[in-house]
């Protein structure tokens, strides 16, 4: 830029030939060349224009301030996750020193005594079975519902249940724990004697007693994910491009045809996302589990009689009579809680993230 | 239904019957599900195998296999699947509405045995386990003051973050707090509870209460603010998206700071939203028992002040009186569940009532 004005100066006067041969090609060099020159020369005296009339940023003005206000909040977010990390470490590793039995092997939890021997072998399986089952439950159910809302119900009873189910989602857990736990225990059992009595040749169908069964929490905890997953696929299903869906139909498809060749294939991303969702859930749910769960520390497959526990449910029943090394064990339990959640959530939120068709918030 | 002799307008009068493809008669697939009905009832009660939920569940499976069998037969194979798919997910929806309406029915039902004027205006001080009255003030009181202080810190922090993600953040820093803020949902509730034990009580606490560790209100307060702020930061996150960026450039058109832009223009624009993800996350955490088990401590007294002592909530006292062997602690713990509930679904309902009204939409 700065050159041109004293270029097109030398063309006017006739100078410096060799550069400005394809000028003159054009024809009438000079005028053309002169005209910018003259207007030009009024900016270089007064030194307007350029954005110079704006007022400068202040270094400490409040635009600053408020941006490094929110900056502030930003960070807090990385700042609370990283100090869970690091204070449930810090309270876990003396109880963890103190620990005489293995950890992940050890099936008990007795860590108030004087030798304090713990294990999280039997709690994370626990938790992991009740989670799986839980979801291998829900899942087909809550897609059933799913589709139905979005695809079979008409417009209205469709939007009426949407708002149902969002709101049994909002239920307080406590909620189905006390059900779970005052009324559902007994449906449950009939089940499981009428299960082992027909089906007691699969392993899992073991004998009795009946009760706070892991089929019982399971099932509770079914109950509990099915609204989420429900109203996260219903969006989900609701975002396919009515183009595809009438696409499918126009070259005769059938409506289960239509729902799994244009609905479902768009939709797979977000069903994976909702159902690790459900999953992050159901693997931290503390308080259904507490209530309906046997509260015991052995690995058993019987998902019929009285017993299971889980990480979660574990720390609510055990906090009450924790001593300094107990609260230590529990924290060290929630850690390891913590990390399976944190895998599951990364990874689902990574599905998400790679697929952006599905942006609704797991609230 | 093709044997019906008026024609419908989208068939030419002209058109014989032996072009459209053979249909199920209307009547075909009630007929079946009584017959199926039958059947199951027949064979279950002549082997004496069960009760009527096996009626009714093996009853479905007969119907399922002889609406595909019926189907298959006069329509085809692709018509018999639609027809099986179609009614697997109706049978879906009848499925998962019988529990929830059987926790919804034994909520009120056994909730309102004890719902009276002493269970909100007394707490369970000195009530024995003989003691039929007792009621929930104490834990109404916890619940409001803490959820009411998790507000106070988690809105200003979420809106902030909220609006750095949005109008400030750029690139990986921005995109790195979006992602962890994702995450962060996921945590389960007893984990903040957790943290906040071993930051709060076990660590900062003792400082102010010479070296013993203090259950607190505040505690609580702390821990559902952690579990708030994601649901916050995400719902504002999103409103604030939706905001038109031609009310921003109006805006730095007249030449105002983009801060007050912010305050002015996009904050109220997005305002009942926000204030819709806001009362939706005072829900969630009005209804968490883990947290407030962990830090709070649970007492049996009213206590005013979240800062000192321990102090109840709705949620936890729920759980108490459900551990407890009281004979009439059952009847407590239902009516707090069902106070609890009407609590979290009335904050729920205005917040999506406010989320129709919103001009901007999701």
């Amino acid at each position: 830029m700065g050159e041109t004005p004293h270029r097109s100066a030398h063309a006017g006067t006739g100078g410096h030939p060799v550069t400005q041969g394809h000028e003159r090609s054009a024809g009438a060099s000079a005028r053309v060349a002169e005209a910018p020159v003259s207007l030009r020369t009024p900016d270089d005296d007064h030194g307007l224009g350029g954005g110079g009339g704006l007022p400068r940023a202040r270094a400490f003005g409040a635009e600053r301030a408020f941006r490094g206000l929110t900056l502030a909040a930003g960070v807090t977010v990385l700042v609370i996750i990283a100090a869970i990390a690091v204070f449930l470490i810090a309270k876990a590793v003396p109880a963890l020193r103190a620990n005489s039995a293995n950890f992940w092997t050890f099936e008990g939890w007795f860590p108030n005594d004087d030798p304090a021997t713990f294990g999280i072998g039997a709690l994370a399986f626990g938790t992991l079975l009740t989670a799986l089952l839980a979801l291998l439950i829900a899942v087909p159910v809550a897609l059933g519902i799913a589709l139905y809302l979005s695809h079979y119900a008409p417009r209205r009873l469709g939007t009426a249940l949407g708002f149902v189910i969002d709101l049994l989602a909002a239920v307080p857990s406590v909620v189905f724990g006390l059900w779970g736990r005052d009324y559902f225990v007994g449906p449950v059992a009939d089940l499981s004697a009428w299960l082992h009595t027909y089906f007691g040749w699969i392993p899992i169908f073991g004998d009795g007693p009946y009760g706070n069964s892991i089929l019982l929490g399971s099932l509770v905890l079914a109950i509990m994910v099915l609204p989420i997953i429900t109203s996260l696929s219903r969006e989900v299903f609701l975002q396919t491009p009515t183009a595809n869906e009438e696409a499918a139909i126009a070259l005769g498809a059938t409506r289960w045809e239509m729902l799994r060749t244009a609905v479902l294939p768009y939709g797979r991303p977000g069903i994976i996302a909702a159902v690790m969702l459900g999953l992050g859930r159901a693997l931290g749910e503390t308080i259904a589990l507490a209530l309906t769960l046997g509260s015991t520390y052995a690995i058993s497959f019987n998902i019929l009689a009285n017993g299971g526990n889980s990480i979660a449910a574990n720390i609510a029943n055990r906090f009450a009579e924790a001593n300094e090394t107990g609260r230590g064990a529990l924290i060290a339990s929630g850690l390891v809680l913590f990390a399976i959640t944190l895998i599951v959530n990364i990874t689902a939120r990574a599905i998400i993230y790679r697929r952006r068709e599905f942006t609704e918030s797991a609230a | 239904m093709t044997t019906t002799l008026t024609p419908r307008r989208s068939r030419p009068p002209a058109q014989p019957d032996s072009l459209r493809a053979r249909r199920l008669p209307g009547y075909a697939a009630p007929a079946l599900a009584v017959l199926a009905l039958l059947l199951s009832a027949g064979i279950v009660y002549g082997v004496d195998l069960g009760g009527p939920v096996l009626v009714v569940v093996f009853g479905v499976l007969l119907y399922l296999a002889g609406l595909f069998t019926a189907a298959n037969a006069v329509e085809g194979r692709r018509s018999a699947r639609n027809r099986v798919w179609s009614a697997l997910i109706h049978s879906a929806l009848v499925l998962a509405v019988l529990p929830l309406a059987s926790v919804v029915w034994t909520l009120v039902s056994k909730g309102t045995a004890r719902l009276d004027g002493d269970f909100f205006g007394s707490s369970m001080n000195n009530i024995g386990a003989r003691d039929a009255n007792g009621g929930a003030y104490h834990a109404i009181v916890g619940t409001l003051q803490q959820v009411g202080i998790a507000t106070a810190i988690t809105v200003p922090l979420g809106v902030l973050c909220a609006i750095y993600i949005v109008e400030y953040g750029r690139g990986r820093f921005a995109f790195a707090i979006r992602f962890f803020v994702d995450v962060m949902t996921g945590i389960p509730s007893i984990v903040t509870g957790l943290f906040v034990l071993a930051f709060w009580v076990l660590i900062v606490s003792p400082w102010f209460n010479d070296g013993r560790p203090s259950f607190s209100g505040f505690a609580a307060a702390l821990a559902l603010s952690v579990l708030m702020l994601p649901t916050v930061v995400r719902s504002t996150e999103e409103m604030l998206r939706l905001v038109p960026p031609p009310l921003r450039e109006g805006a730095y058109a007249l030449g105002v700071p983009k801060w007050k832009t912010i305050l002015r223009v996009v904050l109220p624009t997005a305002l009942p939203g926000i204030v819709t993800g806001i009362m939706l996350s005072i829900a969630r955490a009005a209804g968490e028992t883990a947290p407030v088990l962990l830090v709070a401590g649970g007492g049996a007294a009213i206590n005013f002040n979240p800062f000192e002592n321990n102090q109840s909530s709705l949620a936890l006292f729920v759980y108490q009186q459900a551990g407890e062997a009281s004979k009439y602690s059952p009847a407590r713990a239902w009516t707090a569940a069902l106070t609890l509930v009407v609590l979290v679904l009335v904050l729920t309902v205005a917040a999506k009532l406010l989320a129709r009204r919103n001009r901007l939409g999701r």
